[in-house]
């Protein structure tokens, strides 16, 4: 609402000349793919840590997996101060709840529920939250990953991804995800798609955190590259055909 | 000086006659007809014998499936061939052409065709025509210096991999490739994979879809597995087949076989030089 009455203000001002505009409409800082799964505990997460400003990488300590309350953890893609404020708003929502102190607590699928609500709301204002956020939790047993996009689109599954991650982590989460997988299995299963990305994506970062929620909490695991190879003779000599050529 | 009407053939280039009709048509809201894209899955990768092609069988019109089984493993030369991504007329236009220029060069130096002379054919033509040839290609084949596999693009950039993917699905078969690609891999490993890579593409993109072909290419020998695996059958046939409807009734049938108008003489004369 007040939006709309700044845009007019400044249509009427005699002052300004150049109608000022408080909404999103790009991106500045982001983060790339964020990767998570179901597993026989709970739920595990991977993102790296970098925040691209553009093309340039400008930070390269950038937790992208939080947690939430006492049952979820949040990991977002897009832009970095956006996420930031998202985690304000969550900060509040969970001091509100604990405030009531009636020894429940807001478990992922209600959290969830919240971010698409905020997400979809900022959209049709036009002026989204340029994030797109996977949260995942385990409450009372049972297990929850869901994803909302800036737009608010929002869906739960065994297995979810961000951005990038969606065209090249999905295809094989779809073929080699299976029920109860253990948690070394589970680690194995996104390093893999992390070491995809790594080498496919131009924003990714060889510097990753992989986070595991279950019952008993959140574990962040501390920052960690992997391994890569590039020895194929193709590289090593690509003109072996024909000298001279490119 | 004289205006009469009379009309003059083209002397070649392009027509603009048409198109200030087409302007007009446009903002009317008059869309033209869209080009029919291959939209598509299509992978390579060396093994330790040679090369393996492979591409899914899907051509699309927008989003209408035009072709359930086409063939984008093109033929260049008896131990080349060329899948092809893009537009389907590019496509085949281009290595149709390749591979006849590679077939009188064959006359003229009496040797096997090599890959980077495809390679150069290729990335001269399209690099030529700035990138408006819409072909995106994974060239295979083997030849005396060793199996060599490249993709060319349709601004005419090439690369020299050990696996390469284009088209639409390329970034769910690569996703494959990276994860389970190594050297030195046996046929029906390599097989195996491309395989996956191509299932891969199929299920998880929209564009590409229905078989898999795949070609094997090694020193002196080449398979080509069209329709190597048929992931999607028709789930539900009707038993009975096809049935006329009651009002159509079938009052004469009479079957003319069809005689040969060109008579085969073995032996005839070779033709003249």
């Amino acid at each position: 609402m007040e939006m709309l009455m700044d845009s007019s203000q400044a249509e009427h001002s005699l002052l300004s000349s150049v109608t000022a505009s408080e909404r999103t409409l790009n991106p500045y800082v982001t983060g790339t793919s964020v990767v998570a799964i179901k597993y026989k505990d709970g739920i595990l997460m991977a993102a790296d840590m970098g925040g691209s400003y553009g093309y340039t990488l400008r930070y390269k300590s950038v937790e992208r997996l939080k947690p939430v309350g006492k049952h979820s953890l949040l990991g977002a893609s897009g832009e970095i101060s956006d996420f930031q404020e998202i985690l304000r708003y969550l900060d509040e929502l969970i001091l509100y709840d604990n405030m009531w102190d009636d020894g429940n607590s807001l478990g992922p699928k209600e959290v969830h529920s919240y971010l698409t609500r905020v997400m979809y709301n900022r959209r049709n204002k036009f002026n989204p939250l340029w994030n797109s956020l996977i949260l995942g939790g385990v409450k009372n047993g049972q297990k929850y990953l869901g994803m909302v996009s800036m737009i608010g689109v929002n869906f739960e599954d065994n297995h979810v991804a961000t951005g990038f991650g969606n065209h090249l982590a999905r295809p094989i989460l779809r073929d080699e995800w299976h029920d109860n997988l253990s948690f070394e299995d589970g680690v194995k299963l996104l390093e893999k798609c992390m070491r995809v990305l790594l080498y496919r994506d131009t924003t990714a970062v060889n510097k990753l955190q992989i986070a595991k929620i279950t019952e008993e909490g959140v574990t962040i695991s501390q920052p960690y590259s992997l391994k890569t190879f590039w020895g194929y003779s193709a590289f090593q000599n690509p003109t072996v055909g024909a000298e001279g050529s490119w | 000086m004289s205006n009469s009407a009379i009309d003059v053939p083209p002397k070649g280039g392009f027509s603009f006659d048409l198109c200030r009709r087409n302007d007009m048509l446009s903002k009317k809201g008059v869309q033209p007809p869209s080009y029919r894209k291959t939209g598509t899955t299509i992978v390579g990768l060396v093994f330790q014998d040679g090369v393996i092609l492979g591409a899914d069988t899907r051509a699309t019109e927008g989003p209408i499936v035009c072709d359930k089984n086409c063939e984008k493993i093109h033929y260049m030369a008896p131990n080349i061939y060329c899948c092809g991504a893009g537009t389907a007329a590019d496509t085949e236009a281009v290595t149709d052409m390749v591979s006849s220029q590679l077939q009188l060069h064959r006359y003229h130096t009496g040797r096997e065709s090599r890959v980077v002379t495809a390679l150069t054919l290729l990335k001269k033509h399209l690099f030529n025509y700035q990138g408006h040839v819409s072909a995106a290609l994974v060239l295979g084949g083997v030849d005396v210096t060793g199996p060599h596999l490249h993709t060319i693009y349709p601004h005419g950039s090439t690369d020299t991999l050990s696996f390469a993917t284009m088209g639409s699905g390329s970034l769910a078969a690569m996703a494959m490739f990276e994860s389970k690609y190594k050297e030195g891999l046996t046929r029906d490993e390599g097989i195996k994979l491309v395989v996956e890579a191509i299932c891969s593409g199929i299920f998880n993109d929209l564009g590409s879809g229905s078989n898999v072909d795949v070609c094997v290419i090694t020193k002196g020998h080449k398979e080509y597995l069209r329709n190597h695996l048929l992931p999607n059958p028709r789930t539900y046939v009707n038993p009975k087949g096809f049935s006329f409807t009651k009002k159509t009734e079938v009052l004469l049938t009479k079957i003319t076989p069809l005689k040969e108008k060109v008579e085969v003489i073995e032996g005839g004369d070779a033709m003249e030089e």
